[in-house]
């Protein structure tokens, strides 16, 4: 399944901070969306799944897609 | 003790500068392209500037103007070059981690119909020599390379790709800007930009060196001034501080380069055993990096939180992240490195801070993460 976090509006570090707060409700290769139409988000969400051991999946315009590794 | 950690914007007046400063603004507030007593003397004065600052650069005298800041001589340097390059083509090459000065000389060379190709970075910030040479073409005007990022720290491959440039012959524009007065001044260039104000001389003082026989054509009115090259001239009595200041720092440099090198080695160890989810950017070796410049930014921490707190505990910083510009997108550096751009900061060491200035950044750095990490909701993830 996949959960998806609509962080439209939110400024970073906010939609990264949601990112880190649900991963834990989607299992172990799950994946979570979330969109967000801060720029900054393009840079800090891969970087995030690089800091704390998750796979940035890919993103399509506003969307960006996570797998939980762990 | 010094809680100012921006010495890769500015440095604090170097006293050398102030000493030079003071005698130049008795005898060189004249205009030196007056012939009377007053002019000759200020003449002098711009002129010994002149030839000190060339012989720190390793340029001839004739081949440095001196403008009124880094910005000023990055703009009039590059688009000269493209207008003296007209006839080759009016393509422009560049790193995507340039200061954003280039950047935006580089947009505008597109708005008026120019084309320009941004080189990529790797995860240090770092551009491939290959792929730079690669973007050199038989219509390439103009490209350009710093020797060290200004955000980061890192030092780019100037070697390879100045040989490169040689080779296609096209000219190399290099910003010097960040690492003068910390590393030995680049061998090759055809254009060298430096700015005074980063390496403790004083603001409004930038270099623009342009190699003999490079070609250059100014794109703004005819005027005498340094040269035809920028109108108006610079006040002679800073001209004179930011070449006292940089003969002063050059003899210092080895030093103090070391010095710094080794309380930035400090922090880059200490930082991340100190504060949990921290990303350290830039080059780990310390041969690939500014002695004096470390950046690193921390999860869910704003970049502007984060340098309010600090200045309240003393410590000046600043920040790529993009709630802490103007513009409200984060740093082109840090997206290109694919670092993280939140809860950036950079620090800029200099002659005035100490090993217990460090200590005292490294005490007060945790509880202050810690603190807006708790607020925001995001402790212990």
């Amino acid at each position: 399944m996949s959960l998806r976090l609509d962080c439209t509006g939110q400024l970073c570090p906010l939609p990264v901070l949601e990112l880190a707060r649900r991963i834990g409700d989607v299992e172990v290769g799950d994946t979570v969306v979330v969109v967000s139409d801060d720029p900054a988000a393009a840079s800090d969400i891969p970087a995030w799944c690089r800091m704390r051991g998750h796979e940035f999946v890919g993103a399509a315009d506003t969307s960006y897609e996570v797998r939980r590794l762990r | 003790m010094s809680g100012y950690f921006d010495a890769a914007t500015a440095s604090p007046l170097h006293p050398a500068a102030r000493a030079a400063l003071e005698v130049a603004l008795d005898d060189g507030w004249a205009d030196p392209r007056r012939v009377h007593r007053e002019g000759r003397q200020a003449r002098r004065l711009l002129d010994a500037a002149r030839a000190s600052v060339a012989s720190s650069l390793g340029a001839r005298a004739d081949e440095v103007t001196f403008a009124s800041s880094g910005t000023a001589a990055v703009q009039l340097g590059m688009l000269g070059a493209l207008a003296g390059g007209r006839r080759r083509g009016r393509h422009l090459v560049a790193s995507a981690v340039e200061h954003s000065a280039v950047l935006a000389t580089a947009q505008m060379h597109e708005r008026d119909g120019g084309t320009v190709d941004l080189v990529g970075v790797d995860r240090l910030g770092r551009v491939d020599a290959d792929a730079f040479a690669a973007a050199l073409g038989p219509e390439t005007a103009l490209a350009c390379l710093q020797t060290a990022n200004h955000e980061v720290g890192t030092t780019q491959p100037l070697g390879p790709v100045a040989d490169a440039a040689a080779a296609a012959g096209v000219p190399l524009l290099v910003d010097a800007a960040a690492s003068t007065g910390r590393l030995a001044p680049p061998a090759a260039w055809d254009l060298l930009v430096a700015s005074a104000r980063k390496w403790g001389g004083p603001a409004g003082v930038g270099v623009l060196a342009v190699r003999t026989g490079t070609r250059w054509r100014s794109v703004l009115p005819d005027d005498e001034a340094e040269a035809g090259r920028f109108p108006g001239g610079v006040p002679v009595p800073l001209a004179v501080a930011a070449a006292a200041a940089l003969e002063a720092v050059e003899a210092e440099r080895a030093a103090e380069s070391a010095r710094l090198a080794a309380l930035v080695d400090r922090l880059r160890a200490e930082i991340p055993r100190r504060v949990p989810d921290v990303d350290l950017l830039g080059d780990p070796d310390p041969a690939g990096r500014l002695p004096h410049v470390l950046a690193f930014s921390c999860l869910y921490v704003a970049g502007e939180a984060l340098m309010t707190e600090l200045d309240r505990a003393g410590f000046s910083v600043s920040s790529g992240s993009s709630c802490s510009s103007s513009a409200l997108t984060p740093s082109h550096v840090l997206v290109a490195m694919g670092a993280l751009t939140h809860g950036n900061v950079r620090l800029g060491l200099h002659a005035g801070v100490g090993d217990d200035d460090v200590d005292a950044f490294l005490d007060a750095l945790p509880p202050i993460v810690a603190g807006l990490r708790e607020r925001a909701g995001a402790d212990g993830r």
